[in-house]
């Protein structure tokens, strides 16, 4: 064991995580899958969606903002927290406007594949049913605010890219994605290969003419639960 | 013992779920030895009659008739379950939550560009007012349980309904739930 790696307990179940790393970046070394809506990895983490939260020595906490450290006893999959993570799946799901039936990122999108595992059959909260604006400005990429749930990963990807194309403004209930052109998404720089136009979780900020060219059935979360792939990645325990 | 009764109720939706149900194909048969409908657009049977185990609802509750005919579902059935996403959410007909009524309603029969010599607002007294809003079936009465989907599949359908008429447990595998 090299002195830069540390013991967490997932669950029971000792890993071993190298200093530096979050309790996610961790987990999803060690094929342990800690639920996520905000957080893409190669992004710096946002710590905003609480869909990633974990009970560390008892106490809740963000996993994608909580950086390791020896000894860390650490609950993740406890129908407490599948709960707690379902309730904020919900209220995203109230606060925008979610038609799964007629969007085109349905069977690809995060949000409601998320909703599937967590086991989400309705949404118990009442729906806010706020308007919200569509940008569809730029020739290849439209935002349609009625999807989005602000994880602000379309805001870190253009960071990085040394673009700040997206924003958020107002507060609270107010907040919304802002774009860096006065007149919608085509007075920016963003171009469609940008990975920021493809880091949004939902149907949001979506690319235009590829939409329901994946036929039902074989799309991302059709038959495979959100996740999947890291808990593949190695046994555990 | 008696055959439970069940009971469908097609409210603001698209007739999609019922025909789900239909979708199940010679399983019917077997549905039909394991039930009997009352009130349902199925048999064309317009009244309750009876007390009803499980009334399936299809579609969300858009104007005063639906507002009624919930009410009714709720005082006659035992369970009631909000079938497909209409029911569950409001579905794709909740997407004029978003705009007042009376902009909806205009642009429909009055300002569309398919709209010819002025146009006139739908005014004949035997046509349900329209409510405020759609609104899902469970922000309207209490509902025991929810099948997802748009429709839900015939399988997720005969999958929860025979599970729930024989006592068993609902749980319904990742691949039968979903919301399109």
């Amino acid at each position: 064991m090299s002195k830069n790696t540390v013991n967490i307990i997932i669950d029971g179940v000792e890993i071993e995580a190298q200093e530096g790393q979050t309790i996610l970046q961790a987990a999803d070394d060690a094929g342990v899958y800690i639920p996520r809506l905000c957080y893409l990895k190669g992004l710096i983490p946002g710590g905003h969606c609480r869909v990633c939260t974990v009970k560390v020595n008892g106490r809740p906490a963000s996993s994608c903002t909580f950086p390791v450290s020896e000894g860390l006893v650490i609950e993740n999959d406890t129908e407490e927290l599948t709960t707690l993570r379902r309730t904020v799946v919900e209220m995203l799901f109230a606060e925008g406007n979610h038609v799964c039936p007629a969007c085109e990122a349905s069977g690809n999108c995060e949000l409601q594949a998320m909703a599937y595992r967590l086991g989400m059959l309705a949404v118990t909260l009442p729906f806010l049913r706020k308007p919200r604006e569509l940008d569809a400005t730029h020739p290849d990429v439209f935002i349609d605010r009625d999807r989005c749930i602000l994880c602000g990963r379309c805001a870190r990807a253009s960071e990085a890219e040394g673009k700040r194309v997206f924003g958020f403004e107002g507060r609270g209930i107010n907040k919304r994605i802002a774009v860096d052109g006065e007149h919608g998404l085509k007075e920016t720089d963003l171009k469609a290969a940008d990975r920021a136009a493809r880091a949004c979780p939902t149907g949001c900020l979506r690319l235009k003419r590829i939409g329901w060219k994946v036929p039902v059935g074989q799309r991302q979360y059709d038959t495979t639960p959100i996740g999947s792939d890291i808990e593949q990645k190695q046994p555990v325990g | 013992m008696a055959k439970p009764l069940v009971a469908t109720a097609p409210f603001t939706g698209c007739f999609g779920c019922h025909m789900s149900l239909l979708d199940i194909d010679e399983r019917i048969l077997d549905l039909v030895e394991l039930v009997e409908f009352d009130k349902s657009p199925i048999n064309d049977i317009k009244t309750f009659t009876r007390p009803v185990d499980v009334g399936l609802l299809e579609g969300g509750i858009s104007n005063d008739e639906n507002y009624e005919q919930l009410k009714l579902f709720r005082k006659h059935c035992k369970i009631l379950i909000s079938v497909g996403q209409c029911a569950i959410t409001g579905g794709v007909p909740a997407c004029r939550n978003t705009v007042p009524l009376k902009e909806c309603l205009e642009e429909a029969y009055l300002n569309g560009p398919t709209v010819v010599d002025g146009g006139v607002l739908p005014n004949d007294p035997d046509i349900p007012i329209l409510l405020d809003k759609v609104y899902p079936c469970h922000e309207v009465v209490k509902i025991d349980y929810f099948l997802p989907g748009c429709p839900p599949s015939a399988d997720t359908l005969w999958a929860a309904l025979t599970a729930l008429l024989t006592g068993k447990d609902v749980g319904l595998p990742y691949e039968l739930i979903k919301y399109d």
